[in-house]
């Protein structure tokens, strides 16, 4: 009972800060934010006093028993859930901002213009879709390899919620003008000290739990994960140190101005690329993987060296973002030699997870989710091999401020981290929720199809436009002028952003499914159809000779 | 063998693993971004370069709002055909003063680091009010609202301070007089000598057509007007300079 008061006291302070700061507010969107913590607050002191006790049906959904003898799979169950969430919402507004760049009328100022849309695309997707599959699966994974439970349960669902306000408060800002305009970084000093909270509390749940484990090695997966943690701490904190103009204001300026302010952006920015989408999300192949294929993880001495050389090395590719630009030469470079080296280390990785189906590889034609997995490491195989050939300086010169980067990153985003979370979540959900097995495998097969002629459409689309695009640019006609004005390269564009949308359109269409897939799956039911393999039998043809002549029907 | 071996004492310890991941992913960031601070050719002088006025700072905080970065760069590359499209190539020093720095990663539309001057205010305003009926084959989206929005810059001189906190060299007299200067640099009618001795280079006028209102398109085009005009990139002493660059 003092602990149920003590809460409440405590989320009526918040509320009456959150009050506080709106009345005192320097500008809409910060006043807007504040309102989104005082309901925060306000629903937290509400669901604190009134015991909030759902109906059964929603409780087996969001809840199960706790049971020390289990793993405490709640916060997992709420983040596979979010993931779908967020995805659906990331690649609707992605087709909605593609159709913007074919169709300039779709832009509704001042709040869906493409310039506050495009952030919240890159920001759900990444970190809203791709975050919350990070969390989930690292909870889950952390739990079983080290065969313990959840080293602190409530902060673990601190984490969670945490997170799902940081999103909220990101989402929102970019639509009401709250940004910093910084690549992939652009929430407000505010929100990026609510983030650190909350990722310090995260990092909190993942050590702890290995520091408890019951097994005395710690499995790769969870080094991959705890480099992940780690090193986007460190980014996030270094890139978003900044002076905000007042403390009830949202805007801030950087601590950096130009050069300096550029690279340690891009130090950011690439390693978003690299510790976020490609360590965390090695991660979830280095256990998943093995375990649909049922099969040990191919070498662990390439895990090894597999693992050190890709951290080591990523750091440094951040300047070929950066080519030709101001920044020294010598930094330009280094970044370049660096991303070239990067290549071996990112296909260990792919090796290391395609050979593990050593053995099984009929599983493709039969397996629907491996399938998912083995399309996502050659997709992840593909784009590590364009971006150190992008990332040579005479390529950047024609690459760079093209469709080509665009197209680069959504076949490593599409196909590499969005394949292979769809195979994690079809995997945990009939574990996590219980069932028998997922709603339908056929369905699988149908999501498969559409997302990979999807990013297929998508990639090569954008790669015709950055190369037409960077050509026309640097076109010289007899005469020695400049053949196009930039309006000319902008409407020669026209039908590769139409091609593209579309490819945008079968990929949404794909997850459309998998929502349906899932959400039966969740609510316990199961779609009668025909496996997707069997050996061939037929009970008609499954009898003896009864007639005396064994010539008169052939053989099959 | 060995190195599994030794590598299963990382393994077991989760203190150590964490170290030594933490020191791997410490030293690339270490070796390239520090130097930028301390070797001296990273920005090289030019002569020129001042900090924003309130006003062109208040254009930049919207251009930062509208996340205009995501399709238009400030960072002109040396090379023939950008420098005879956009002019002379980007110099480290013209962003010194940039918080953040917006050289951007993508050109949906033209590159904007020396579009100063290059168009008149009343091209600009037309432009952001409806692109497509200057430029017909533009996808940019319209900024019609900038021109009915009031400018609201809740406190000129904390924001001026702000960025003297993080190295822009607004001095005492600068920032008492932000608010002023604010409202001096779009209404010719006011005295703008002090401005123009602050801010060398200064453009004093009415920038939106609508001489009775400061608004946000007042400030936004006084940014995107100033951009690229304060080094004289063509003078005999600018080329000079870079003739001489250290280190390139």
């Amino acid at each position: 009972m003092e602990t149920s008061i003590a809460k409440i006291g405590l989320w009526f302070a918040l509320l009456i800060l959150a009050i506080l700061a709106v009345a005192g507010a320097q500008d809409t969107g910060f006043a807007v934010h504040m309102w989104i913590f005082a309901a925060v607050a306000f629903g937290g002191m509400w669901v604190t006093a009134v015991r909030y006790d759902p109906l059964a049906r929603v409780q087996g959904i969001f809840r199960m028993p706790t049971d020390p003898s289990r793993y405490d799979d709640d916060p997992i169950r709420w983040g596979v859930i979010a993931t779908m969430f967020w995805g659906a919402a990331g690649f609707l507004a992605g087709l909605f901002i593609a159709l913007q760049l074919a169709f300039p009328a779709l832009n509704f100022e001042p709040y869906l213009n493409f310039g506050r849309v495009r952030p919240l695309h890159t920001s759900a997707v990444i970190f809203a879709f791709g975050g919350n599959a990070l969390i989930a699966t690292s909870f889950y994974v952390v739990q079983r390899t080290c065969r313990a439970r959840l080293a602190f349960p409530a902060l673990a669902r601190f984490v969670f919620w945490g997170y799902q306000l940081f999103i909220v408060l990101a989402a929102s800002g970019y639509l009401l003008g709250v940004t910093q305009s910084r690549e992939y970084a652009e929430p407000e000093w505010y929100v990026d000290i609510w983030l650190t909270i909350v990722w310090l509390s995260y990092a909190a749940v993942f050590i702890g739990t290995i520091v408890r484990r019951h097994e005395p090695h710690i499995y790769v997966a969870n080094w991959f994960y705890l480099a992940f943690i780690l090193t986007v701490a460190m980014l996030h904190v270094v890139n978003n140190l900044a002076v905000p103009i007042s403390f009830l204001g949202s805007r801030s300026y950087s601590a950096f101005a130009g050069v300096q302010d550029a690279l340690t952006q891009w130090w950011y920015g690439h390693n978003a690329v690299g510790f976020f989408l490609t360590a965390g999300f090695l991660a979830m192949m280095y256990y998943f993987v093995p375990k649909q294929a049922e099969r040990p993880v191919y070498s662990y001495r390439l895990s090894i060296i597999h693992f050190w050389s890709l951290i080591f090395l990523y750091i440094w590719a951040g300047p070929h973002h950066l080519h030709y630009t101001a920044l020294p030469d010598w930094a330009q470079t280094l970044g370049m030699v660096f991303s070239i080296m990067l290549w071996m280390p990112s296909w260990g990785g792919m090796i290391n997870g395609l050979m593990t189906l050593n053995g099984a590889w009929d599983k493709v034609r039969t397996d629907p989710i491996i399938r998912m997995m083995v399309m996502a490491l050659a997709f992840y195989g593909m784009s590590t091999f364009e971006g150190p050939m992008l990332s040579i300086k005479s390529v950047n010169s024609l690459s760079h401020y093209t469709d080509w980067t665009i197209g680069h990153v959504h076949s490593g985003a599409l196909g590499w981290n969005g394949m292979i979370t769809f195979a994690c979540v079809y995997y945990l959900v009939p574990r996590l929720w219980k069932r028998e097995r997922l709603y339908s495998l056929r369905m699988i097969n149908w999501h498969f199809w559409l997302a990979t002629i999807g990013i297929v459409f998508y990639a090569a689309s954008m790669w015709v436009a950055g190369i037409t695009q960077g050509l026309m640019w640097r076109e010289y006609g007899a005469d020695g002028y400049l053949v196009n004005s930039f309006a000319d390269t902008v409407s020669a564009l026209h039908p590769m952003y139409l091609m593209r949308a579309f490819g945008g359109f079968l990929y949404l269409t794909g997850f459309v499914i998998m929502l349906v897939n899932v959400w039966k799956t969740i609510t316990g039911c199961i779609r009668i159809e025909a496996p997707m393999s069997d050996a061939a039998f037929d009970p008609e043809k499954d009898r003896p000779i009864t007639s005396g002549r064994p010539a008169a029907i052939p053989a099959e | 063998m060995s190195m599994a071996e030794s590598h299963k004492k990382l393994e077991r310890n989760v203190t150590l693993l964490a170290v030594g991941a933490f020191v791997a992913v410490a030293i690339g960031g270490i070796v390239e971004i520090a130097p930028l601070f301390w070797i001296d050719n990273t920005i090289e002088k030019v002569d020129g370069m001042r900090p924003y006025t309130p006003l062109e700072q208040a254009g930049r905080d919207i251009y930062v709002r509208e996340g205009c970065y995501s399709c238009h760069s400030q960072m002109i590359r040396p090379f023939r055909d950008e420098v005879e499209r956009y002019g002379h190539y980007s110099l480290a020093a013209e962003s010194m003063y940039d918080h953040p720095f917006q050289w951007g990663s993508k050109r949906t539309g033209p590159d904007l680091a020396r579009v100063g001057g290059r168009y008149s205010d009343d091209w600009h305003v037309q432009h952001l009010k409806n692109p497509q009926s200057v430029v017909p084959e533009s996808v940019m989206p319209s900024y019609g609202f900038l021109s009915t929005t009031d400018l609201q810059v809740a406190d000129a001189a904390a924001q001026l301070r702000a960025l003297s906190h993080v190295g822009v060299p607004y001095g005492r007299d600068e920032i008492a007089n932000a608010k002023a200067d604010l409202a001096a640099q779009a209404n010719p009618e006011k005295d703008g000598v002090g401005l123009m001795a602050r801010y060398p280079k200064a453009q004093i006028r009415d920038f939106d057509g609508n001489p009775g209102k400061l608004t946000e398109m007042d400030a936004l085009v006084a940014y995107l007007q100033m951009l690229g005009t304060l080094v004289d990139v063509s003078s005999a002493a600018a080329q000079e300079e870079l003739a001489t660059e250290k280190g390139r």
